[in-house]
């Protein structure tokens, strides 16, 4: 396999325009007679399905919520950023890709990085005219605020429920198409494998969640827009039903994998109150900018109740260490943080598996200086939140806080058109690795999906159609249609029928996401890496043996529905481990205790500056690494340091 | 944060499909923390109920941080259970009494048919939306957006309006089983907004008339669609609707 | 009149006409309850103010085929709504409690009904075939000195206050009067009114009861 990006040449401005002019299209009347199918609803995939239904196209989209509207995108909250410079402070389309490259940590393509900040302009003109109810000013103009450390304020967002909106705007969009008969909306379905025809992708094989149903859906091309794999680590910050299976089983097809070991870590989430825990919960980074991070000095204190402990005894070790930025150094320094002083058994809160794992966010200070009314109108939601949740009140006691996996950077390989390395086979928004090189910025998601969905994905998938012309028909009794329908039937037979059933898949998958947390996930040592490469084959196949499924394949049955998709996270968990393992650097969301400097990440441009793209090989253990160099005309590689 | 345990004796309602008969089993929930979502509290029979060979009691969820609408339940009579302005997902365990009994039914309405157990099928809602709760705009045909301002107290009420997440809890607490708040949200949120205008009034009148083509019944001023909404969506938005409606049908 | 079908065929439109007829059947009940006052000035003063009206046949008869209409209304879209309310909950709850509602939003599709069997008793006794014709004062004393009848007239009028209570408040919210900083009003009105027009009312039977009022 050879990674092609097609990125075009020449000034970094006029790529994007001169890559369109450059495209085949495909002429309004004969549109309709191509069949394209999108998996995913969210703001990638559904941006993208209703942008190209609108165009003409044939689309049929599929989701596994009961309703389009409940993508895993609904539960942004932060903003999404725009180079609007509308705050006149120096904005500019420039300087947004600029410190996405940057912030990157110099492990993204230029070229898309540059197309993404252009489009970040039409992307809120758009939300703006669907009728997305974005914050203003009392002039009526709209409101914007600086997020996640930028020097400018760029982001936009609609109270704390920006995800919310943005995704309601892209789902009315989609229900237009719906209605008008150019979409085709298939909700609680759930693809199990991708059709491969000739070397091409040429349809998808689904299970309808209600009935149970396997279905062959033939097209022209797939576009897979299924979201993150974050949910490998069990706890996270994702929806319970967030899966990688889409991408795997199109990495299986040939489908290259791309940098899967760069996920990013929030630091600011609701600690594991217990090993029944089920989610983890994001709460906004914004409290760093008024909450005092610390742990207690002494072991013997870490049971006592905060206010027992005296000032001295208290270890504000955000502010010791890092004393020009303070509680607000980056999320990743952050969260290596907290996970250091908890090593260290200066962890506070319950105890779970024997480790107490969170520290503290204190606001008395705050409180003190600014009065219990200034906190209460900047965070009062924040604090309901957290109460509801912990039964805490962080007016009178210090919130807990603890890292969780938030968003994953890694996913299906892609060229400047969004293609895999599978023809005929697309990828879009965090299904796809493309923008964020090796971590991601604040509220820079949603930006990528609604590009990647609005405005990238209807052009070069015309380009990819104008160029095919016509595929020949596949017929549904087509072998290579056959044998993906009985791969699937094969795959839940055997999950069915485990030979020693024992324990429900989530038992596999907490025990999975402990290996991957611990061992692939805020800091990485080489041996730690080797241990879970152990590890993980042992527990799968522990868990094809002993995985009890109860019920019927063919009927409603949400346990047959996990099984197969921790089955799937057994395989990229441990592709994550081999390809941290291979990164002999820290960079970004991958942070290896071997290759630091004093406590910061030591990237190692001269050995590492490309992209890992894995191409599945048959055996998990042993994946084939293809690299894709990254060279930088613009912005040249920096060592990040907040010293 | 003080843990103590709790045993609870469920009484859930189990139905194996749409339109099969249905009835309610008892199940013990034991050593449950005070910390447990009620989400987690379920999780945790579910378990026990596989490893002993029994099917598990299937109910909606996603997100689990009240935001996606997709879970929902009538936990002893009240649509998403004791604490107001809160998802069942987002309910925590410490709201319940040792010993306590507690009646879990699935959205009961004529236009939510039941999928199993505790899961409904809520598309009724989607097709209120195809009907008309939208905007036309071309994707790419959008003008700047600092084109037109939009006073700062209209966007707060559209926002206010647009949080509704599509529950349906407004539906299981109504004494009729009407959507009305549901669909007054949208056609509210929309019809306060500038872009909103160029539609106001077909939009209404479809999606009304798709509200009530789905069998849901009328709005008889009853109020508990607003108590039990997790968004706190006000019954204004209904009064709003019927202006919409007459309005509409008025200038037609 | 073809938009006000396609209005009538909505719920929301049926909700209308029921807030429209319903609050003119309650102007009327106030009306006819003001002027009912003149039962403690004496036979003279009623039935003199029964003799005028009848003198104005044209107010008489527009009333009747005002309020006519408006029961007409009235009655069917109640009739149709509680078809459709009936059938759309499907199966019943086991268990529910409610938080927000109260007795008389409950109880409508029963105050409703009571209150059509207390007019059509009401109809026959003081106006189609009166005891004496003329003499108003004489009907209703010699009606309600008969505790029977008097009890009958109670129980029709605690109905007519439960109705009207959360009618007038409804229909306001019916034909989309709402706005936040006057909701409270609305339901101040709504107390007000069925208040008065309910002690009003029951003050009439209980008063010819007690001896009050006398031949
Ligand atoms: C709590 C939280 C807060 C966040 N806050 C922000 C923020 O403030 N700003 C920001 O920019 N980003 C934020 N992010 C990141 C951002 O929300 C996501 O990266 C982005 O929304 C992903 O969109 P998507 O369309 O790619 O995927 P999703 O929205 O996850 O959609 C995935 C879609 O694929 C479907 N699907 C998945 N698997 C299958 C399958 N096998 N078969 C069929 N369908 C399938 C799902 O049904 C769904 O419709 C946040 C993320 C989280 C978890
Ligand atoms: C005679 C038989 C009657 C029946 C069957 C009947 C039935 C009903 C019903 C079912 C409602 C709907 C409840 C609601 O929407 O909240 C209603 C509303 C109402 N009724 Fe009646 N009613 C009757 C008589 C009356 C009378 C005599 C009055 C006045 C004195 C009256 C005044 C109202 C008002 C004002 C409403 C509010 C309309 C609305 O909610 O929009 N009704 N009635
Ligand atoms: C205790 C209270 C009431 C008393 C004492 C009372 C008394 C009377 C009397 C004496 C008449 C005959 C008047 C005449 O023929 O000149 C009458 C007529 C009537 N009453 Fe009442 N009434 C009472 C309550 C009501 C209520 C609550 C309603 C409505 C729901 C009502 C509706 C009518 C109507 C429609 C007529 C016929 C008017 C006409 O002749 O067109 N009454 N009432
Ligand atoms: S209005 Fe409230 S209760 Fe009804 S669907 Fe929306 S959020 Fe749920
Ligand atoms: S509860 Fe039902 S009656 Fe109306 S106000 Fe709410 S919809
Ligand atoms: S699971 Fe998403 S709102 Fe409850």
């Amino acid at each position: 396999m050879e990674l092609r990006s097609h990125e075009p040449t020449g000034p970094i401005e006029e790529r994007w325009e001169k890559h369109k002019e450059a495209s085949k299209l495909v002429a309004p009347a004969n549109r309709r007679r191509y069949n394209i199918i999108v998996v995913g609803s969210g703001l990638a995939g559904g941006a993208a399905a209703a942008s190209l239904g609108e165009m003409g196209y044939n689309v049929q989209c599929f989701c596994y919520q009961d309703s389009p509207r409940r993508a895993h995108s609904i539960a942004a909250q932060g903003g999404i950023n725009a180079a609007k410079n509308y705050q006149n402070d120096g904005d500019s389309v420039y300087r947004l890709f600029y410190d996405t490259v940057k912030g990157g940590d110099f492990r993204s393509r230029e070229s898309n990085v540059y197309r993404l900040s252009e489009l970040s302009l039409h992307i809120i003109d758009q939300a703006v005219a669907q009728g997305v109810p974005f914050a203003r000013e009392y002039g009526g103009l709209l409101a914007n605020r600086s997020f996640g450390g930028a020097q400018v304020s760029r982001t936009f967002y609609a109270r704390g429920q920006t995800g919310q909106q943005l995704l309601l705007g892209a789902y009315q969009a989609l229900s237009r198409q719906i209605e008008a008969g150019t979409v085709q909306m298939h909700s609680r379905h759930e693809m199990l494998e991708l059709i491969v025809h000739d070397g091409r992708a040429r349809g998808i094989v689904t299970r309808c969640l209600k009935t149970g149903e396997i279905k062959p859906h033939v097209a022209d091309m797939v576009v897979l827009c299924s979201g993150g794999y974050g949910n490998v680590f069990y706890l996270s910050t994702n929806a319970k039903g967030c899966n990688v299976t889409a991408t795997w089983r199109a990495h299986r097809h040939g489908a290259a994998f791309a940098n899967p070991c760069y996920t990013q870590i929030h630091p600011t989430c609701i600690p594991q109150a217990g090993s029944y825990q089920s989610k983890l919960t994001l709460m906004s980074e914004s409290l760093r900018n008024d909450g005092r991070v610390w742990v207690p000095r002494n072991k013997e204190d870490i049971a006592k109740r905060p206010e027992d402990i005296p000032e001295s005894d208290r270890y504000y070790y955000l502010e010791e260490r890092y004393p020009a930025f303070g509680n607000l150094v980056p999320r990743d320094v952050a969260s290596r943080n907290a996970l250091y002083v908890t090593n260290d058994g200066l962890g506070v809160g319950p105890e779970v598996d024997g480790e107490r794992r969170g520290v503290y966010l204190d606001f008395s200070d705050a409180i003190g200086r600014l009065g219990e009314q200034t906190i209460r109108e900047r965070y009062g939601n924040l604090f309901e939140m957290y109460e509801r949740i912990t039964g805490d009140s962080p007016y009178k006691t210090p919130m807990r806080i603890y890292p969780a996996t938030h968003y994953t950077m890694g996913g299906l390989w892609v060229d400047y058109n969004l293609e895999t390395t599978i023809p005929g086979l697309f990828a879009g928004g965090e299904a796809n690795f493309s923008d964020h090189g090796a971590n991601r910025l604040g509220a820079s998601a949603l930006m990528q999906g609604l590009a990647d969905g609005y405005f990238v994905l209807p052009f070069t998938v015309g380009n990819y159609l104008g160029q095919v012309r016509n595929l020949p028909p596949l017929a549904e009794d087509h072998p290579d249609v056959q044998s993906a329908i009985i791969s699937v039937n094969e795959r839940i037979t055997k999950l069915m029928n485990a030979p020693d059933p024992k324990h429900a898949p989530e038992h596999f998958h907490r025990e999975l996401g402990k290996i991957i947390w611990h061992k692939c996930g805020m800091s990485r040592t080489a041996e730690g890496l080797k241990e879970a490469l152990e590890e993980i084959p042992k527990l799968r196949e522990q868990f094809w043996r002993e995985v009890k499924i109860t019920g019927s394949g063919e009927d409603f049955n949400q346990t047959l529905e996990r099984a197969g998709r921790v089955a799937d996270f057994f395989e990229l968990g441990e592709l994550m481990c081999i390809d941290a393992l291979e990164r002999n650097e820290s960079c970004g969301g991958h942070f290896r205790e071997e290759y630091q400097e004093n406590g910061e990440a030591l990237r190692d441009d001269s050995e590492f500056s490309y992209v890992s793209a894995w191409e599945w090989s048959g055996n998990p253990a042993e994946p084939h690494l293809h690299k894709e160099p990254l060279t930088f005309e613009y912005v040249k590689p920096t060592k990040r340091s907040y010293k | 944060m003080t843990d103590e345990l709790l045993n609870l004796t469920l009484h859930v309602w189990r139905q194996p499909g749409p339109n099969r008969p249905g009835g309610f089993q008892t199940y013990p929930a034991r050593g449950i923390t005070t910390h447990m979502s009620f989400l987690e509290m379920l999780d945790v029979v579910n378990e026990e109920l596989i490893e002993k060979g029994d099917e598990p009691i299937a109910f909606d969820y996603d997100c689990r941080e009240g935001i996606c609408g997709t879970c929902g339940m009538v936990v002893n009579g009240v649509a998403h259970g004791p604490q107001r302005l809160t998802t069942v997902c987002q309910l925590h365990m410490r709201q319940f009494k040792d010993g306590e009994e507690i009646w879990l039914e699935p959205w009961r309405a004529h236009g939510f048919p039941v999928v199993k157990d505790l899961v409904v099928d809520r598309s009724a809602f989607d097709r209120i939306i195809q009907a008309g709760g939208y905007v036309s705009i071309r994707t790419g045909s959008a003008s700047e957006a600092n084109e037109i301002p939009i006073p700062k107290k209209i966007a707060d009420q559209a926002m206010d309006a647009a949080e509704c997440i599509g529950c349906g809890a407004c539906v299981a607490a109504c004494p009729n089983a009407s959507a009305s708040l549901f669909t007054a949200a949208k056609i509210s949120h929309l019809s306060l907004l500038p872009q909103g205008q160029a539609e106001r009034d077909d939009r209404a009148a479809k999606m009304v008339a798709q509200m009530d083509a789905e069998g849901f019944g009328a709005c008889t001023n009853h109020g508990e669609c607003e108590a039990v909404c997790p968004k706190g969506v006000s019954i204004q938005w209904i009064a709003r609707m019927n202006r919409e409606l007459v309005r509409s049908i008025i200038k037609s | 009149m073809s938009r006000t079908l396609t209005l009538y065929q909505t719920t929301i439109g049926k909700k209308v006409v029921m807030a429209v007829s319903g609050t003119i059947i309650v102007g009327f009940v106030i009306g006819h309850f003001l002027g009912n006052l003149n039962l403690y000035l004496g036979p003279e003063a009623l039935n003199g103010y029964a003799a005028k009206l009848h003198s104005l046949p044209a107010l008489v008869w527009g009333t009747r085929i005002l309020l006519l209409f408006a029961f007409g209304a009235h009655i069917t879209s109640a009739y149709l709504l509680w078809r459709r309310n009936a059938g759309a909950r499907g199966s019943q709850y086991k268990k529910r409690s409610d938080i927000s509602t109260d007795y008389a939003a409950r109880t409508m599709y029963w105050s409703g009904p009571i209150l059509l069997l207390y007019l059509i008793y009401h109809l026959l006794e003081f106006t189609i075939i009166p005891a004496h014709p003329g003499d108003v004062y004489r009907n209703v004393v010699e009606a309600f000195q008969n505790p029977w009848i008097s009890a009958f007239y109670i129980a029709g009028n605690l109905a007519l206050g439960l109705h009207i209570f959360h009618g007038i408040h409804s229909a306001f919210q019916s034909v989309g009067a709402s706005h936040p900083r006057y909701d409270s009003l609305r339901r101040d009105l709504a107390i007000a009114v069925s208040a008065v027009i309910t002690v009003g009312n029951l003050s009439f039977p209980i008063s010819v009861l007690t001896g009050v009022v006398t031949l």
